[in-house]
């Protein structure tokens, strides 16, 4: 019995990194950078819901509407003002860097705006938890709207990315940005946008997050964040089901190597695993091998 | 016509030299006469480290042409495999005898585990490199921390549990503790000696760029399948540039171990962000540019203290100075209006035009 929940509990953290990762995958194949502050988007997200539903006593719906809100406005900002600078620079470390202070800057205006210390994170979600075969496997709320959660997110986005013309558009402009541009779809708005729905997903992950595991610091993000992105390149960075695969069998393999191997060495087993799949596939295990031409 | 050229290659080392040295005297005396606050001095020997790290990152990522995110492993390695030694051996042989075969064993070590990692490793491209050495750097540093080795009269306990599970005789003594790290290393670390390390590394550097290895190296950066195809063995290279800025950032980690009484591996001084650090030292310099990384990992260490006074808001400045320099340094758009305003107001003089620009031409 205790396998199976700790199974739930794996696919339940393994859908929060499946979340933050279908962020990272997505402003990578249309971006071609890592956002390394994603991390930190979730960060934010948490303290609005922190702000208003701890501090201001407003309900809960309202929190997470401002955080999704705040989030969204925050990866615009973020993408115009840092990163669509830097699009066509000579090197594409620019812009990795330029993305790092990003973090630092994130995490800072946190740390002043917060304080160092641990904020006690109310779960947002209501539901009681559910006990299954005569109380022997106990299920949090959180888990279960975690999971649910993550589905629908799932299922929402592939649905957009491949049936409404905004989607058509993103896979368009990841494939090839100038032939796009000359099928006259709008580049910049379409990065812009990417950058939006990443970013919108982050705050919902933050949440999550918080109320599965509550307490909030101006570094809360940046684990997770790393994370997801070793998720997302686990599946074969740039591909959407890729980062859902890849984060999901991440979450369940740091679950089960917390509690059958060692709780001190679950990091070092998650990156382990990513080393041995990166070898025998090196485009993780949705990439698409793209051959190299002369 | 060829003497020309390295005249103008060892002029251009000589005052990366120069410069060193200068800043280096500048300081000692500023030290030596006590001109300098406790807190400017204590920040000597971590500058010779970020400075030796710095350099040692450019010959990845500058001359090999490959991003690593994990080389505060290897400086973790190095500074754990040194401070073992020394705390093996403390009062063994003499102190100065010790700490120099502690700085040769760090940088084996380290250099070992470079090709070690670096086989699977370099056989990955780009991102998905970047993202494995990353992971590599988390294993290091969570191995570490679960690490505990032990000795009494009977030889050396070793263990992944815990100090009790070691088995030690009464009067036996743990050398390394788990988290706790290694406590009583022998501060050997000074000024003058990370001076003299970082010479040796910058020797060993630049000597290695000029030299045919060098090229080979850099030619794989440039074009790898025309390297390929002209017979350059790729692995072989690679594994050597590799190893070698391993061993540098090995003897950093040394330095590192003997400028403190304890030794952890702490996310904050061999995790990610560390790596993440040097990387911002190595682009903010220039990529492959070995004077700008010297320069620009002083001034990045140095500016988070001078700004002080600023207390809470230091680092946001910090974080602030770096978008801003990154924009403004990368973005097509400011170079453009650089090169206008160049023209504009110095279009009169005579301009040489900088290796910078020619090489752009080229592309």
């Amino acid at each position: 019995m205790s396998f199976i929940s700790y199974l739930i509990n794996g696919i339940s953290l393994g859908s929060i990194y499946a979340i933050i990762a279908l962020g990272y995958t997505m402003v990578y194949g249309i971006a071609k950078m890592l956002n390394f502050a994603h991390g930190d988007v979730i960060m934010v997200g948490a303290y609005v819901v922190f702000t208003t539903v701890s501090t201001l006593g407003l309900p809960p719906a309202l929190g997470i509407v401002l955080a999704t809100v705040a989030c969204t406005l925050l990866g615009i900002t973020i993408e115009r003002v840092a990163y669509k600078p830097l699009r066509n620079a000579v090197s594409p470390l620019a812009v990795l860097i330029t993305a790092i202070g990003v973090s630092y800057f994130l995490q800072n205006v946190a740390l002043l705006v917060f304080g160092a210390g641990t904020k006690s994170f109310t779960s947002v979600v209501p539901l009681e938890a559910l006990e299954l075969a005569g109380g022997e496997l106990v299920i949090s709320g959180v888990t279960i709207v975690t999971i649910i959660t993550g589905i629908i997110i799932m299922v929402c986005l592939t649905l957009f990315v491949n049936k409404s013309k905004a989607g058509q558009a993103m896979l368009a402009v990841s494939e090839d940005k100038g032939a796009a541009q000359l099928m006259g779809i709008n580049v910049n708005g379409t990065i812009a946008l990417t950058f939006a729905i990443g970013s919108a997903l982050a705050a919902v992950a933050g949440l999550l997050l918080c109320s599965a595991y509550p307490s909030l610091t101006p570094y809360t993000g940046a684990m997770p964040g790393i994370k997801a992105f070793v998720a997302a390149v686990f599946g074969g960075i740039g591909s959407i089901p890729g980062a859902m695969i890849g984060g999901i069998l991440l979450g369940i393999i740091e679950i089960l190597g917390k509690a059958y191997i060692s709780s001190q060495m679950a990091d070092a087993i998650v990156f382990a695993v990513l080393i041995v799949v990166l070898l025998v596939k090196p485009t993780g295990i949705l990439g698409k091998n793209i051959q190299e031409k002369v | 016509m060829k003497n020309l050229k390295l005249n103008k290659i060892r002029n251009h080392d000589f005052i990366t030299y120069l410069m060193v040295l200068i800043a280096f005297l500048i300081a000692g005396i500023l030290s030596v006469t006590g001109q300098m606050s406790s807190l400017m001095e204590g920040l000597l020997v971590p500058l010779c480290i970020y400075v030796m790290l710095a350099i040692s990152l450019n010959l990845t990522v500058g001359i090999l042409g490959e991003l690593s995110l994990g080389h505060a492993g290897f400086m973790c390695v190095g500074a754990f495999s040194g401070a073992f030694f020394s705390k093996c051996l403390d009062g063994a042989i003499p102190d100065g005898l010790r700490f120099f075969i502690a700085l040769l064993i760090g940088a084996a070590v380290a250099g070992m585990f470079g090709i070690l990692i670096g086989i699977p490793v370099l056989r990955l491209k780009g991102d998905y490199l970047a993202i494995v050495t990353l992971a590599f750097g988390e294993i290091i540093k969570n191995l570490v921390n679960v690490l505990y080795i032990g000795r009494d009269e009977d030889g050396f306990h070793f263990s992944m549990k815990d100090s009790i599970s070691l088995n030690l005789k009464p009067e036996g003594e743990v050398i390394i503790n788990g988290a706790q790290g290694i406590t009583g290393t022998p501060n050997d670390s000074s000024f003058l000696i990370g001076a003299i390390l970082i010479f040796i590394s910058l020797i060993i550097i630049l000597n290695l760029i000029h030299s045919r290895d060098g090229r080979a190296i850099m030619s794989i950066r440039d074009n790898r399948i025309a390297a390929e195809s002209v017979g350059i063995n790729i692995t072989k290279y690679k594994l050597m540039a590799f190893s070698i800025s391993a061993a540098i950032a090995g003897v950093a980690g040394v330095l590192y171990a003997h400028n403190l009484s304890t030794l952890t591996a702490s996310p904050k001084n061999f995790g990610y962000n560390m790596s993440i650090m040097i990387l911002v030292f190595v682009v903010l310099g220039g990529i492959g540019n070995i004077r700008g990384s010297i320069i620009a990992a002083v001034i990045l260490t140095l500016l988070p203290e001078l700004l002080r006074g600023l207390s809470d808001y230091r680092m946001l400045i910090y974080a602030v100075v770096l978008i801003a320099m990154m924009l403004f340094n990368w973005s097509p758009g400011a170079i453009e209006w650089k090169e206008r305003m160049k023209e504009q107001y110095f279009s009169k003089f005579p301009f040489r035009k900088d290796d910078k620009n020619m090489k752009k031409e080229v592309k």
